[in-house]
Parts: C-alpha cells; sequence; structure tokens
C-alpha cells in the first residue's frame, strides 16, 4: 500500500462518507421502504431493489435507505416515505419500478415533489 | 448494490466472552439465507460500554438498539425487522422504572447523557479497519499538528486545554511534555501506560479494542511536540483481544506511512513498540513499568529523577496514560478552547468510568468531569437494583477509597477547597480530581463501584488490602510489612476476633504506610482502610464490639435461626434444610418447627439457600 499523502486522508473520508453517514443516522435524504406482510405480497422487495440501484448507479452518498413494518394503508402497497432533511415527509403509493425510479430522480435529487404518486405530506400524529 | 443497513455488532471482551461472535455468526448465515447480504452489511464493533447488556447490537441508520442477544433470536430477529422493517420488541432495552421498550439507542438514558471524547468512534468503527477511522477524521489532528503548527504550538495547546493525566495521578499532560521537550539526552521516548492493573477497571481496555488508531495518533502528535523518535505501547498481558488489535493497527498504519520514516512528507520520524506486561499490578506505576519494558524485574525506584529527565534506557521520557493519548487528537482539531469548556475549573474535559456493582446499569460511561456522583449512579446507572439502598462508591480501585451516600451531590473537582464540607453534601459530590481527593479518595484509573447496604465495608478493605498485599513488590519495608499487617488485622476482625487495640494499630500503620513508602503502590494501599474508617467506623466497632457484621457479610459473625412460625405454617415442617445441612446441625420432624444447633452450625449458609419459604433468618 503507498504511503499516504496529506491529500489522500480527504479522499479515503470521502470514499467512505457513505457509511460513515448511514452509521450516525445522518444524511440528506431517507428513503423508508414499507415492507411487512401486505408490503412484501405486494411487490415491496422489488421497489427496494429498484431503489438500492439508483442510488448506486448515480453513486448517491448521502442517502439513507430503510425499512419499517406495514404503515396502514395495505391496499395502496407497495408504500414509500420520502424525507427530505427540514422538508415535511412524503408518503408514495401505487408503486411500480418506473414511478419510483422517477421519484428518485425528481425528488431525491432533484427536490420536486411528484404529486401524482404521492398520497399525502406530513406525518401522522402520535402520541 | 449499496448495503442499506449496518448491523454494527459489538465485539468487545465482555460481549465476545457472551458469544456475540456467535451471534455474528448467526446473522450473516441468517442474512445469506434470505438472499439479504448485498443491503445489509454485518460489521463488528469495539465496546460499546453498555456491558450489561451484552451482546449488543445496533442497526443502522435507525439507531436501533438490541440487547442480550443469543444465536437463537437471530432468525425471528432478521424477518421480522430486517426481511418485514418490524423492529423486534422483545429484544430492546427495557428500562426498571417503566416497563415499555425503549428502541432507539439516543433515547436510553444511560446513553444519551455520556458525552463522547476519548470513546468518540466506540460502536460506530470496525476498528480493524484503518479507513473507517479515517472516515471520521482520524489522522487529520496529526495532519495539521505536522504541516501547520511547531511542536511549541502543539504543547501551548495542550497546556491551555487543561488536560490532566487520566491515569489517576492528574497531573497537567501540556506540563509534563514540556518538561520532557527541555531536557536534555537523545533520543527521546513515548510510553503509552496500559497496564490498567485496577480490579474492575477496564477503559484502557475498551479504548484499545474499540479504537487503537485514536492512541497511535495521539502518541505521533506527543511524539512531534516533544521530540520523541521512538514509542512503546506497554499493555497488560491478560488483554489479548485488546494486543491483537493494537498489532494491527499499528501494521496497518506503517502500511500507510503514518508510523516510520518521513511521515506525511514531513521529515517526522516515529515509530511505535508493543511490550507486554507479565501479571503484575506494580508494573502500572511508571518507574516499574520503564524497569518491565528494559527486561528488568519490575521494580520502582525513588523519584526524582523522574522518568522525564530519565526514565526508559536513561533517556527524557513522556508516559501517559492510553486515555490521556485518545484525548489529544480532538484538542489538536476542536481546539483548547474547546475542551476547556467541558468539565469544571480546574478539571477540564470528560472522564471514562466503569461503573460496576450493584447497580441497574453496569458498563463504561464518558461523563464530563463535575457531573455528581448521584447523577452517575441513578441518572446513567439506573440506581440501585432490588430497591436496596445505596451505601457508598468505591473510586480508583485498590488506590482509591470508599465515598458514603453522604457525599454524593458535590461535583467532583481538582482544586482544594477551603470551605469545610458537611456530612449531608456527599451523594452531590461533583467528580473532579481534587474534590475527590480530598474525601480521602481519589480519581483513579476510573473505577467505580457501587455498594449497597449488603455490602460489607470491613471486607471491602480487606479485599483490597488482600489485592495490594499481594502485588506489593516488596522493595520497601513500609508497603511489605505494614500491606501484610493491615491485611493480618482486616482478617482477625471479620473473622470476630479483632480488639479495639487492633483498630488504633491499624490506623496507625495505615498512615505510616501513606505517608513512608516507595511508591505509589504503597503510597495508596491504605486508602481503602482510611476511608472506611473515616466514614464507616461504626461497622468496624459493630465488628469488634458487638461481635456482628451488620451487613450479614462476614459468616462467623452471623447467627443462623430458623423462624418456627414460619417453618410450621408455610413450609410445615419440610425437612429439606435438616437434609440438606453439610454438619447435620438442623433437628426436627416433619410438620414441626426445625432448629438449628448453634454449637453445631459451620455458618455456611446452605440453608438459607435451600429454604424455599425465607423461614433462616441471619442474624
Amino acid at each position: 500500500m503507498p504511503k499516504l499523502k496529506l491529500e489522500d486522508l480527504a479522499k479515503i473520508k470521502e470514499a467512505t462518507r457513505r457509511t460513515t453517514l448511514l452509521r450516525e443516522g445522518a444524511g440528506r435524504v431517507k428513503i423508508t421502504v414499507h415492507m411487512g406482510t401486505c408490503g412484501i405480497a405486494a411487490g415491496a422487495r422489488n421497489i427496494m431493489e429498484a431503489v438500492l440501484r439508483e442510488v448506486e448507479e448515480r453513486d448517491m452518498k448521502d442517502v439513507l435507505v430503510t425499512t419499517s413494518g406495514c404503515a396502514g394503508l395495505c391496499s395502496r402497497e407497495p408504500m414509500a416515505t420520502v424525507e427530505v432533511v427540514g422538508e415535511a415527509p412524503v408518503k408514495y403509493v401505487d408503486l411500480t419500478e418506473g414511478t419510483i425510479k422517477a421519484i428518485v430522480a425528481e425528488h431525491v435529487v432533484g427536490g420536486k415533489v411528484l404529486e401524482q404518486y404521492a398520497l399525502v405530506m406530513g406525518s401522522e400524529r402520535i402520541h | 448494490m449499496p448495503y442499506r443497513t449496518h448491523l454494527m455488532v459489538c465485539a468487545g471482551t465482555g460481549c465476545v466472552s457472551n458469544r456475540s461472535l456467535d451471534v455474528r455468526d448467526a446473522l450473516e448465515n441468517e442474512i445469506r439465507r434470505r438472499g439479504l447480504q448485498h443491503e445489509v452489511q454485518v460489521v463488528t464493533t469495539g465496546c460499546n460500554g453498555f456491558c450489561g447488556a451484552g451482546p449488543i447490537m445496533v442497526v443502522q441508520p435507525d439507531g436501533i438498539f438490541y440487547q442480550q442477544l443469543s444465536p437463537k433470536d437471530i432468525p425471528h430477529l432478521v424477518e421480522e425487522h430486517l426481511l418485514k422493517g418490524r423492529p423486534v420488541q422483545k429484544l430492546m432495552y427495557v428500562p426498571p422504572e417503566a416497563p415499555v421498550p425503549v428502541p432507539r439507542m439516543a433515547d436510553i438514558p444511560f446513553f444519551h447523557r455520556q458525552r463522547l471524547v476519548a470513546l468518540r468512534n466506540r460502536g460506530l468503527i470496525d476498528p480493524e479497519k484503518i479507513d473507517e477511522y479515517i472516515a471520521r477524521d482520524g489522522y487529520t489532528a496529526l495532519a495539521k499538528a505536522l504541516t501547520q503548527m511547531t511542536p511549541e504550538q502543539i504543547i501551548e495547546v495542550i497546556k491551555s486545554a487543561g488536560l490532566r493525566g487520566r491515569g489517576g495521578a492528574g497531573f497537567l499532560t501540556g506540563l509534563k511534555w514540556e518538561k520532557v521537550r527541555q531536557c536534555e539526552g537523545e533520543p527521546k521516548y513515548i510510553i503509552c501506560n496500559g497496564d490498567e492493573g485496577d480490579p474492575g477497571a477496564f477503559m484502557d481496555r475498551s479504548i484499545f479494542e474499540s479504537d487503537p488508531h485514536a492512541v497511535i495518533e495521539g502518541m505521533l502528535i506527543g511524539a512531534r511536540a516533544i521530540g520523541a523518535r521512538y514509542g512503546v505501547v506497554y499493555i497488560r498481558n491478560e488483554y489479548p483481544l485488546a494486543l491483537q488489535r493494537i498489532l494491527i493497527a499499528i501494521e496497518q498504519a506503517r502500511e500507510y506511512g503514518l508510523l516510520g520514516e518521513n511521515i506525511f512528507e514531513t521529515g517526522f520520524d516515529f515509530d511505535i513498540s508493543v511490550t507486554r506486561g507479565a501479571g503484575a499490578f506494580v508494573c502500572g506505576e511508571e518507574t516499574a513499568l520503564i524497569a518491565s519494558v528494559e527486561g528488568r524485574l519490575g521494580d520502582p525506584r525513588a523519584r526524582p529523577p523522574y522518568p522525564a529527565e530519565r526514565g526508559l534506557w536513561g533517556k527524557p521520557t513522556c508516559i501517559n496514560n492510553v486515555e490521556t493519548w485518545v484525548n489529544v487528537a480532538p484538542i489538536i482539531s476542536d481546539g483548547a478552547a474547546w475542551y476547556r469548556e467541558i468539565g469544571t475549573e480546574t478539571s477540564k474535559g470528560t472522564k471514562v468510568f466503569s461503573l460496576v456493582g450493584k447497580v441497574q446499569n453496569t458498563g463504561l460511561v464518558e461523563v464530563p468531569m463535575g457531573i455528581t456522583l448521584r447523577e452517575l449512579v441513578y441518572e446513567i446507572g439506573g440506581g440501585i437494583p432490588g430497591g436496596k439502598k445505596f451505601k457508598a462508591v468505591q473510586s480508583g480501585g485498590p488506590s482509591g477509597g470508599c465515598i458514603p451516600a453522604g457525599l454524593m451531590d458535590q461535583p467532583i473537582l481538582y482544586e482544594s477547597r477551603a470551605e469545610k464540607r458537611t456530612a449531608a453534601d456527599y451523594l452531590d459530590l461533583p467528580i473532579d480530581y481534587e474534590s475527590l481527593t480530598e474525601v480521602g479518595s481519589m480519581m483513579g484509573s476510573g473505577g467505580l463501584v457501587v455498594m449497597d447496604e449488603e455490602t460489607c465495608m470491613v471486607d471491602i478493605a480487606r479485599y483490597f488490602l488482600g489485592f495490594t498485599q499481594d502485588e506489593s513488590c516488596g522493595a520497601c519495608t513500609p508497603c511489605r510489612e505494614g500491606t501484610k499487617f493491615m491485611l493480618d488485622v482486616l482478617t482477625k476482625i471479620t473473622d470476630g476476633h479483632g480488639t479495639m487495640e487492633d483498630l488504633t494499630a491499624l490506623e496507625e500503620v495505615a498512615w505510616i504506610v501513606k505517608q513512608t513508602s516507595l511508591c505509589g503502590l504503597g503510597k495508596t494501599a491504605s486508602n481503602p482502610v482510611l476511608t472506611t474508617l473515616r466514614y464507616f467506623r461504626d461497622e468496624y466497632v459493630a465488628h469488634i464490639q458487638a461481635h456482628k457484621c451488620p451487613a450479614h457479610v462476614c459468616r462467623e459473625l452471623n447467627v443462623y435461626r430458623i423462624d418456627p412460625e414460619i417453618c410450621v405454617q408455610r413450609g410445615h415442617g419440610c425437612g429439606v434444610c435438616r437434609r440438606e445441612c453439610p454438619e447435620t446441625a438442623i433437628f426436627g420432624e416433619k410438620n414441626q418447627p426445625h432448629r438449628i444447633d448453634p454449637a453445631l452450625c459451620r455458618k455456611c449458609g446452605v440453608c438459607v439457600d435451600v429454604c424455599h419459604f425465607d423461614a433462616v433468618i441471619v442474624e
């Protein structure tokens, strides 16, 4: 392994940035793909894989992808929530691989909410 | 496909000895079985600190905390949480006062009340991957120190930050560095004291296991400041995992050219070797440690001259504790003013404590100096289990002393206080170097043993003296003869043969040993005796005059008696104790009250253990 130069420190840090942010639970955007038995039956696993493929192809370092259990609206599965830091979360429903790809391109990268696929903005009130 | 989830599995010694590596293997197998191996990464980290709850796993990015895992929990966990997205409640932490699971690590009081500086990377990196250390700004402080600062400036920053030695004595680190720099002699040496001999202390072990590169970076910066060419990490042999990790880290640092010649092309040369201890507590003392590194017997010598002037191989040597070294890089990166904001007037920064004993949450905690004992024991520690009453905290290991409940609410500080403290102040004692010394204890390396009403303070003193006596090197008479004498008297008292004259002699000898011993081992060996005499003298007197041990720990002083009513009404004279008694000292018939013959009773306590009805009373 070659000896490190000063600038190599920053390069290694950048290359490992996705790991660091993930482990700190920090990031610019969090995409939660809803699972639960209903979600999986409706194809949420395919949606998850599509999201991860997009993240990889676009080499996005500051996007967290996680799962949750059933979100409650089983008839509209597969669903995913996109949460940009500082903005209200947006719940997208009736997803297909095509629509989730568009959502990543437009909302996650471009910051534009795709209202035609969205159910609602904001979150449920929890006691 | 990029990983979406990292499973941070704790692989500190505590969790490993509880089969956390089997848990890791089970995770990897199950994840592969479910086809998730491209999405979910399993990472082994160093110690998370919450050792009483291990084996521990934290799921990121959600920060879900799982505790007490075993391999059989894994298939269900993987299916529910990783596949279906439903975190598993029954594997979460449940606080004692409110039986509702707390999923997120950040919400658990044990964690969120801590402030991590020395332990900044714990649980977040794989300690065997140097790139992960660099990803969290590792070695950037070194880069700054080498390219933007002069050695004098480095020393100024450390002095100004007020960093004090974390090995226990609390000497100003910047001053020590300055002294070594000024002394003449080449080459100069840096030593990292990783002997950690105090029973129950594992702060340094945890640092080695979780973040070995932080130690190396600190030593590099120190070496630059004082002009040292070589460093030695002295690590006790009883820490195989810590040893393995520091060796790997040194090798990786060498490969990257961070150790060796011409580091970062600045012309700075420095390399580190590792010396293992051989089982002697005295080798934590700096002069004995140096003797050990030189291949001699670990005998301490008189000081002055201090190692700063004449140390390893007779050359100027800077020796600091592991925890001191890992505080260096953040101070260089974030500045002295930042560090000064944490802590108290004379005790800056944080301290890592091992919180053990009769407390709900046992483990390793890092807190700002000045925190009160009450907050440590109750807020972070979760209080005393079983509804028992808090009695005392023993701080500083065998060199330290016992602090009673009355002192809990004073902040622990370094500076000496002119005003007298009242008995009611103690639980609220703010923790720092001075305040602990003033009440007769000391910070020590950070061991904190919590005691409840079922602890006998005389027995505690005897336990620690047993340790110190065994570890005394024998070179000087006060320690060699004095610790033996103190141990003999304490044993006599706990056996029930002590006299009041013994008590006077004990105290006198304790002071002599404290004032005339050659090295720190002897000088502090008396502390457990002196503090227990100061705050719990009534227990000593009870042992001697009333022939009783108030905590019922000293068996020779116990009287075992069967309550006849309980025996008949609840137990119906079942006779289990009669059958189990090894001395056949119990008599009785079925449905009749049983009784113990005190003349035959050996006070073994078996009857207490086997009685299902709590009919045996200990007095």
